[in-house]
């Protein structure tokens, strides 16, 4: 477009842009948990639904007796962990995929970590409170 | 944020219709993407009646045919017609392929052929590859070895080490993959997409390279490597049959294993 010509932004080498900060040594720990953390859900999540579905009609002495057994204490907190730390690497990707600029990224990173952290706790304590 | 939509000066308009011959009767339609820099005119979309009795029998075919007696101002790369030298790389169809590998017979209705995907363009079917060479050139392609060759011979290879090149050294960088890629799409600047990152472990599989700690060192970044979620366009493109996401499992394989 001749009124409209692009700016010239840069005149660095493609290979300078290319190479840019150099590789973060990093990435492998997230990816992997990612794999790890979905694997131990599927057995998980399964006994979870199998078990809340069998107690439609359950009373609230019921299902909180339910929670304090030891057995199922672990088993919830160990989904709970496993389905936090899932969901905050999951929105972690999606949020590097689309969200620019580098500071807008980092800062949704940071809310998402931090919520679920937040939601992970809460959830972990009540558990606990029930159960201890 | 990521784009998802044409810039104004971007979007595609309705371009020229070339008519086929009178008397011309195995006729098809080629809606082709023309633009030229200089006119400071939108793209446009022509289209082309060719006579198919009178053309052979791939995309490429065709394109020359168009270029040699219609329209000598379409643009497009080619060299070798046989699919080794990767020059005919474009969006035919929809689908990421070369254009000389591709039989026009393959394609319903009218042949859509547009440059690849995302990538800047100089003109018509032409894209800008200067970024892509860029990072193939950064994940330094070539054997590096700190011993030095037999002084007899070359460095030799099981038959076992040599087959694991199989499947690798066959990619001719047409960059079909790269460009049929969304991670690639949203993220090349930083993100080195599975054509570099095949070209990358063709490398880190090979058992005469001695630098395959410092090859995984540079790979290893959530932006180089790990934006590759296996969406599989690459592999589904490639023109050659390769699988680009395999090799590209395999590096984060190597990746996990090297931490114990």
């Amino acid at each position: 477009m001749a009124d409209t010509a692009p700016t010239l932004r840069t005149l660095r080498t493609p290979l300078g842009r290319v190479r840019g900060l150099g590789a973060a040594k990093g990435g492998t720990h997230h990816w992997w948990m990612q794999r790890v953390t979905s694997i131990a859900l599927l057995p998980l999540t399964l006994w979870l639904v199998f078990s809340l579905a069998g107690m439609p009609d359950s009373t609230w002495q019921e299902v909180t007796s339910w929670i304090g057994r030891p057995f199922n204490a672990v088993l919830l907190l160990a989904f709970l962990a496993a389905a936090f730390h899932h969901t905050a690497a999951g929105l972690q990707v999606v949020i590097e995929d689309y969200l620019r600029p580098e500071l807008a990224r980092m800062g949704a990173i940071l809310a998402v970590k931090g919520a679920c952290a937040l939601l992970w706790l809460a959830a972990t304590l009540a558990v606990l409170r029930i159960a201890v | 944020m990521a784009t998802f939509t044409l810039p104004k000066n971007s979007t595609v308009k309705d371009g020229k219709r070339h008519r086929a011959p009178t008397g011309a009767k195995n006729v098809k339609s080629f809606r082709i993407y023309r633009w030229d820099p200089d006119s400071g005119e939108n793209p446009r979309t022509d289209t082309y009646e060719i006579d198919l009795d009178q053309c052979g029998p791939m995309v490429l075919d065709a394109l020359i045919k168009i270029k040699n007696e219609v329209d000598s101002t379409l643009t497009f790369r080619r060299s070798c017609r046989e699919g080794i030298c990767g020059s005919c790389s474009m969006n035919i169809d929809g689908l990421n392929t070369l254009a000389c590998l591709k039989p026009i017979e393959e394609v319903k209705g009218d042949v859509r052929i547009s440059p690849l995907p995302h990538m800047p363009v100089v003109k018509d079917l032409v894209p800008d590859l200067s970024q892509i060479y860029a990072q193939l050139r950064s994940v330094e392609p070539w054997l590096k070895a700190d011993s030095p060759p037999p002084p007899d011979g070359e460095r030799l290879q099981s038959k076992e080490e040599r087959a694991k090149l199989d499947g690798l050294w066959e990619c001719i960088l047409c960059f079909c993959c790269s460009t049929a890629c969304p991670s690639y799409w949203w993220n090349g600047d930083r993100y080195l997409g599975p054509a570099v990152l095949l070209q990358a472990y063709r490398w880190i599989a090979d058992s005469r390279d001695e630098a395959t700690g410092e090859r995984l060192d540079a790979l290893e970044d959530p932006f180089k490597l790990y934006r590759c979620h296996t969406i599989m366009n690459c592999t589904r493109t490639c023109p050659k049959g390769l699988n680009p996401a395999q090799a590209i499992g395999e590096i984060k394989k190597l990746m996990v294993e090297r931490q114990g």
